[in-house]
Order: structure tokens, then sequence, then C-alpha cells
């Protein structure tokens, strides 16, 4: 009873990252609240082939569901097991990722458990809360914190009185580590059928193709971004070219993915891609708050800008006036005489 | 097959243009000091449910939307683009809803209006991104869902083919209505308005929005097309309990605006020298290698 649980989404048999990330965090806020960290995963033919994915990070109880037909995923399936199990377990918190599956499963599971639920968190805390309203104190609530409002705000959201507090949390917010601590581990395999009603397998998958991402820019340890400044496609190949060099990864603000000039999957910010590199160099980015939600937490900010006063350079530690096209291959040069 | 079909749609503030007064002191947001927009993925679900309609003699589309009076317009936004009705809720209890006080709201106005084949909303608002309250209206109608669509490619036997766009690719389902369903950006544009319809609708309005000795108040009695559906709480038989503020488990404990804390930094030319000796520096403390 009480514990935080988190959503496990796999593909095939391969756990997501998000999920190890959230596993993480989960283990983090189940030590700050006493209690036990518990993971879900369900699929077709996973028994065997998940759990080493998921125990090493913190977990002390695994359910595994293993059925026909709970992979591919649809909603229903899924939001049956989680229901069914939450009414058995009650927990105090479930987490999963914001992705394309955790928003369907994450508002119909709420909506069963008359829960709340909050998209999309940056951050999760635990704290207390005062309701000015009823006078009522709480203690040991879930901080749910997010920007709102297009970046504009960022609010924290309470569940005071509603179980499970429930969060999404999108790729890359969280950073996953194995968990070096002492976890139970155990496993249990629930009878499907117990879970999932016939009715529930409403809505079949005919085909999908899905592809591995082509680029590993969440994990880089360097970054080189370029937006609107960059001016054209041909000026990215620069940045490729750099981030060659430097063994590094390129990514862009949305001002220049909507401009063609780079690859969607590789948009940095709220609405795209979050990455924590050592170094970030931003190249012709002004720094809109969309954007920034996405790299702040980079180790080294490089911003080469020909506005002295962009809003970036306010959180860069370094910042170069002048244009990507003087700047960039002067960069590229230093660095190859100076590296052995 | 005749279909019955309901868009689900928002009026929200266009969060591209935000100002210092568009939030209140209890952390909602104060829609009044902000122009306000057609949702941009509740019109990629418009133009689909138009298109199922087209597809399917005798169907129909109504635009089901929750707000203050002024939030009429987005139903005059889709009867000027081809749907024959709407129903706007709107109530002080409705006021201060999270995703799960609105999703009661729209499933109860959705029983009020006796179902529907086919239930079709945009995946997320602009205003929350959270694209929690289709699957929530959902769960509370007990129908199924497909979430991320793009387009409806057919519609046989009952069933629809959808594709979808999910992480990483596209998949396509079949599903049995009646369903909900959500709608991708990626997905068709919606068609603009028909000037035919505009002069049709221009003065369809809800009866709060009226004033008195307005003009055209004549047109109202003569053309019974023009009074669009305004329903209260009590209309559709709901639970105040349920709904707005009191209906809404989550809370907002605070909120801050975004101010940036300038960091120590190093101001650099662009020549030469000092980027030699930026890149010698990175080099030497092993930030890069």
């Amino acid at each position: 009873m009480n514990n935080v649980f988190v959503y496990c989404e796999i593909e095939g048999t391969k756990v997501q990252e998000v999920s190890q990330e959230l596993l993480t965090k989960g283990r983090k806020l189940a030590n700050e609240l006493g209690v036990e960290l518990h993971a879900i995963v369900a699929g077709t033919g996973i028994k065997g082939a998940v759990e080493d994915q998921i125990l090493p990070y913190g977990v002390d109880k695994l359910f595994v569901f293993d059925g026909e037909a709970l992979f591919p995923y649809t909603s229903a399936p899924h939001t049956e097991i989680l229901v069914n199990l939450f009414k058995e377990e009650k927990p105090q918190i479930c987490l999963m990722g914001a992705t394309v599956i955790g928003r369907d499963l994450g508002p119909r599971v709420s909506s069963s458990l008359t829960s709340g639920l909050t998209a999309d968190c940056t951050q999760l805390e635990i704290g207390s809360y005062d309701d000015k309203k009823s006078g009522n104190h709480y203690d040991n609530l879930l901080y749910q914190i997010r920007p709102a409002f297009g970046g504009n705000i960022v609010a924290t959201i309470v569940n005071p009185d509603h179980r499970p507090q429930m969060a999404t949390v999108r790729s890359g917010v969280m950073q996953k580590a194995v968990y070096e601590g002492e976890s139970r581990k155990e496993v249990v395999y629930p009878e499907v059928g117990k879970y999932v009603s016939d009715a529930a397998y409403v809505v079949k998958v005919l085909s999908r193709q899905v592809e591995e991402a082509k680029h590993n820019l969440k994990g880089a340890p360097i970054v080189v971004a370029g937006g609107y400044g960059v001016g054209s496609k041909e000026g990215f190949d620069l940045l490729f070219k750099l981030a060659k060099e430097l063994h590094g990864e390129v990514g862009g603000s949305r001002a220049a993915v909507d401009a063609g000039w780079l690859d969607h999957d590789r948009q940095i910010g709220q609405t795209g891609v979050t990455v924590h590199p050592k170094v970030y160099i931003a190249c012709g980015i002004s720094g809109q708050i969309q954007h920034i939600a996405g790299m702040q937490d980079s180790g080294i900010i490089i911003s080469v800008n020909s506005d002295p006063d962009a809003p970036i350079n306010k959180i860069a530690d370094y910042v170069i006036v002048g244009t990507v096209e003087d700047v960039v291959p002067k960069m590229i040069k230093y660095y190859k005489q100076n590296s052995k | 097959m005749k279909l019955k079909i309901i868009v689900l749609a928002k009026q929200v503030p266009d969060t591209r243009n935000v100002g210092k007064d568009a939030m209140t002191a209890e952390g909602t947001v104060n829609r009044s000091a902000l122009p306000a927009i057609f949702n941009p993925e509740d019109l990629n679900a418009l133009e689909q449910a138009l298109r199922l309609k087209e597809q399917n003699p005798g169907s129909t589309v109504g635009l089901l939307t929750m707000g203050p009076p002024r939030a009429a317009e987005i139903i005059r936004q889709g009867l000027y683009r081809g749907a024959d009705t709407g129903w706007l809720l709107t109530d002080r209890l409705f006021a201060g809803a999270d995703t799960l006080a609105t999703s009661y709201a729209l499933a109860t106005a959705i029983k009020k209006i006796g179902g529907a084949d086919v239930i079709i909303g945009g995946r997320q608002a602009i205003d929350g991104d959270t694209a929690q309250v289709g699957p929530q209206v959902a769960q509370k109608l007990g129908l199924s869902q497909v979430t991320y669509a793009e387009e409806i490619e057919k519609c046989e036997d009952g069933k629809l083919t959808i594709r979808r766009h999910i992480d990483g690719g596209v998949e396509m389902v079949e599903a049995p209505m009646p369903i909900v369903i959500t709608v991708n950006g990626s997905a068709a544009p919606c068609r603009p308005c028909n000037a035919k319809l505009v002069m049709k609708y221009k003065r369809a309005t809800v009866p709060m929005e009226r004033t008195e000795g307005m003009e055209y108040a004549g047109l109202y009695d003569e053309r019974p097309y023009l009074t669009l559906n305004e329903w209260s709480v009590a209309d559709i038989d709901g639970d105040p309990q349920q709904c707005g503020l009191s209906g809404s488990p989550t809370k907002v404990k605070a909120v801050k605006n975004i101010v940036f804390q300038a960091k120590e930094c190093k101001r650099i030319s662009g020549c030469d020298c000092d980027i030699e000796c930026m890149m010698k520096e990175l080099l030497d403390e092993k930030i890069i290698g």
C-alpha cells in the first residue's frame, strides 16, 4: 500500500529509456517517503526478457503482465491492468512517460480512478501544502512542476485528496542511473485474464512502422545547436562539421526546424528533446523560454550570436559576438590545431 | 451509413501573446486579458469530421465547446465551415475546471445530446498542452479511443481505419464505432470558411451574447437557426460537485513567472586570438577533448 509505481513502456522486449529515467526518479521519491518502488510492465512474450532492464533501477517489486495482444499497445487492456491493479495496491504516486503511450494511457487511468494527473512535468518533488479554502494541511505531497501557458510560467500542481497522484514526464528530463542501494527485486507474473476483460481488445493494430532514432542527441556529451540565426541549410553543414570534430550531435531550435533546415526529431526544447550535455554550443539561437527549458541544465553553455543582448547570453558561460559563418570555422580550426 | 459526429473544440488564449495580467491570483488563467482563437488541433479534428460527413451522406456534425458566452464564436466558426449545429456549455459552475472536471462536463453533455458515433477533438489545446481531455471523455462514456490520429482512412461496416502518428513512426488501427478520436497537428489543415455560410450564420448567437436593443434582434424570431444552444450545468443534468473547481482533483499550489538569473560569463569577440584562447581553455580543462 502507498508505494510509488512506475509504468514501464516497451517496444517489443526493449524497455524504453524514459521508463528507466522514471524508475531512478521514483526510487528517490520512494526513499524520501520511506516506501517501496514498484514497477509494471505489460507486453507479449516479455517474461524473462525485460526483468533485467527494470530491476537494477532500485525496484522492490515488479509486476510483469505477459499475454496475447498486450503488444502493440492499445488503450483499453493496459488501462484495465493499471486500474484493477491500483484498486488492489492503492499506490500514492504513479509515474509514466509523456510519450504517445503515456499520454494515451495516463488520462484514461486517472479518469477511471478520479485521480489527478499532471502532464509533461519537468520536476517532481515532495513537499507540504496548505489548502487555504478548507484550512487543511497536507504533508508529503508530490509537487508536479511544469511550464504552462506556452512556457511563460512555471506552475506547481498538487493533488491533495485523490490517489494515486499521477504525473507524466518527457523523455530525457530525468536522468537514469543504476541504483546502488539495496532493493527487494521481487518479480510476480499475475494472470492477465484476471485483470483484463475480453471486451477490452476492441481496437486492432493492423500495421506499424517504427524506426529507431537515427542519432543520439539526448545522450550526446557535446551538442552543437543552431537557430534561425544560422540562416540556411548550408549553414547547418558547418554545425555538423563542428559536431563531428567534437564527437557531438547537432540539434536546433523550433525556428530552425520550422524553416526546414533540420529534421524534426532534432528539435531541442519543451516540445522536443531535452538535453543535458557537458557542453552546449548555441549558434544563432536567441533563447526563447521553450528552447531554454530543453537545455538549461547543460554544463558549459557557449553562445555564438551577432546580437550581444540575445536572451540566451544571460545563461551562457561564454558569449562570442559574431556570425555563425565567421566563428564556427575558427572553432573547428583551433580545435584541430590544439587537440592531439 | 449516416453518422452522428460531435467535434470537441475549445476557444483558447493565444499563448504566443501572453501579457502580465494573464494569470489570476489563484493561479488560473485570466482569459479575458488575452486574444482568443480556435484551438489549432481542434481545427484539424473539424476537418476530419467534415470529410467523414461528406463521405457518408446524411451525416451531421455538431460542435461541443465549453467556455464563457464569447466562446460561441467556436460554434460559428464551425458553422461557417460546414457543421450543422453546436452546443456551448456556459455556467459559472463550470469555471476553474481541470481536465477531469472538463471531461465530466463534456461527457455529461454528450449523454444529454444522445451520444454519437464519432466524437473527435484535437489532441491537445495550446493553453494546457495536456492531451488529457479526449481520453478522459472516452473513459467516462465507456468508449474506446484512438489518440494522435492523422487521418481517418476508411469507414466501413461500423468500423474506422485510422492512421496514427506515434513515437518514431506510424500505426494503422481498426476500431469499432462509437469511438473517441483525438487528432494530431500533423493531420490535414482545416478548410477555410465558406462565404455563403458566413452570410447565413454571422448573426448566430447564444442568448447570453445578446444585449437589449441590439440590432437585428428581430431576426431571431424569424430564423430559429440563428439561436445557438446554450447549456448550463442544470441543462445537462450535471452534478455541480463534479464540475469546475470543486470537481478538480488537481490544485495549483504556486505559479511563478520565469526570470533568468544572469550567470557570470566571459564575453569575447569573434577574432581569431579570442577563439583560439577559448578552445585552448576548454581543452586544457578537459571540457572537450
